[in-house]
């Protein structure tokens, strides 16, 4: 008999919305990871170019003075800053802390690891992330 | 008589489109929706709905179900795109026009709206759900062992799991990882971990600490979100992480 596994797969990371903030953060998180990797790898070329000598070096440095490097340096911000602040909630929450105590469920069952300190770090991490992202416009854009 | 009748027309005034996911494995990998009208009452459920199509539209629509009341777990499908139980879901409450019932994601599915639970059902057994005890034997002058109600709840809210499989399949790590262990099965470690009657927990941890084990479980919590017995298991989850980290003993 021919077997669908009707895995959900990377479909599964579109509409977070609908498992509520946790799923949201879930998916920015990774979106984020991803991000500082991909901005890692060009860190790496763009820092590397120096062995090429000094005008390969000023010309690749020329590329984030521009309009267009200053919007992803200002993203590269807020992913790194979501990323923290985000990640040492996980951590905590990870280790069993903050989660929350086991107890009899009663209807209609919310769920105590979603309790209100989590989504509060968890839009506390969006806000603060937001919050440098508008210091590192006024910076790269300020005269 | 007549009249009974009569009022439950006039009062099922309200209907909505029910859209079921139709497929066969045997003959075909691709799923078709089929569209039916289905008169509503306020507390009419999805499961309801489901079982008047098959009474008087299309007896052929594959659904399994039990107890209708939330217990037995087996109508467990995907409602406007969110796991839930068929039974315990409210057409009034979905708010929708329109109501989508198509099989759980990350299991096979062996018709319509039937899927294979039987790897989940082996995930569970893999975390021997029972208490390990050798002084559990039943034998002469023995009683049951006794409890403080604190230490009743350590557990008593992860035993409520029905093994419908809503968790496994609103989580997404499931979603890519075929081998991934699943909140289900996890959440039943913690279980019998947190329970002082057992004696178990050093061999429940070596069976979760692998590459496709606990560590793959990144706290999306939609597990949580969709349990319909409030066992939320992302919370036994992390617990169990904290007995592996050193955060609890």
């Amino acid at each position: 008999m021919k077997r669908n596994e009707n895995r959900e797969g990377i479909k599964g990371m579109v509409n977070p919305g609908r498992y509520g903030i946790e799923r949201v953060s879930y998916w920015l998180m990774r979106i984020t990871g991803l991000g500082l990797l991909a901005y890692l790898i060009g860190h790496i070329y763009e820092t590397s170019s120096i062995l090429n000598g000094k005008s390969v070096w000023d010309s690749m440095l020329q590329l984030t003075q521009t309009t267009q490097g200053h919007i992803i340096l200002t993203l590269v911000i807020g992913m790194c800053v979501f990323h923290t602040v985000n990640g040492i909630r996980l951590m905590f929450a990870h280790g069993g802390i903050g989660v929350g105590k086991p107890t009899r469920p009663d209807y209609p069952y919310i769920p105590n690891s979603q309790n209100m300190k989590n989504k509060l770090c968890i839009y506390a991490s969006i806000g603060v992330a937001a919050l440098a992202m508008m210091y590192g416009l006024s910076v790269l854009f300020g005269e | 008589m007549a009249e009974e009748q009569s009022s439950t027309e006039v009062s099922s005034s309200k209907t909505i489109t029910l859209r079921i996911a139709k497929s066969n494995p045997e003959h075909d990998s691709r799923s078709q929706f089929a569209e039916f009208k289905v008169p509503y009452e306020r507390w009419t459920t999805v499961l309801d709905a489901i079982l008047d199509v098959k009474k008087h539209l299309d007896h052929s629509v594959a659904v399994r179900y039990s107890c209708r009341q939330a217990s037995c777990g087996s109508c467990g499908m995907k409602i406007n795109g969110r796991p839930g139980l068929a039974c315990f879901t409210k057409i009034s409450e979905l708010n929708s026009d329109v109501v989508t019932v198509e099989p759980m994601n990350n299991y096979p599915i062996v018709r319509d709206l039937v899927v294979d639970l039987e790897g989940m059902f082996d995930t569970h057994k893999k975390m021997k759900p029972f208490i390990i005890n050798e002084e559990s034997e039943v034998a002469t002058n023995t009683r049951e062992f006794l409890q403080t109600p604190g230490q009743v709840e350590e557990y008593i809210q992860f035993s409520n799991c029905i093994k419908c499989g809503l968790c496994n399949s609103a989580c997404p790590t499931m979603a890519t990882d075929s081998s991934f262990l699943g909140p289900q099965a996890l959440t039943q470690a913690y279980r019998y971990v947190a329970d002082n009657r057992d004696k178990g927990k050093n061999e429940r941890l070596k069976i979760i600490d692998e590459s496709h084990g606990i560590w793959r479980c990144h706290f999306a919590g939609s597990c949580s979100q969709v349990c319909p017995k409030g066992v939320d298991p992302a919370m036994g989850i992390q617990m169990l992480r904290g007995y592996l980290l050193g955060f609890k003993k």
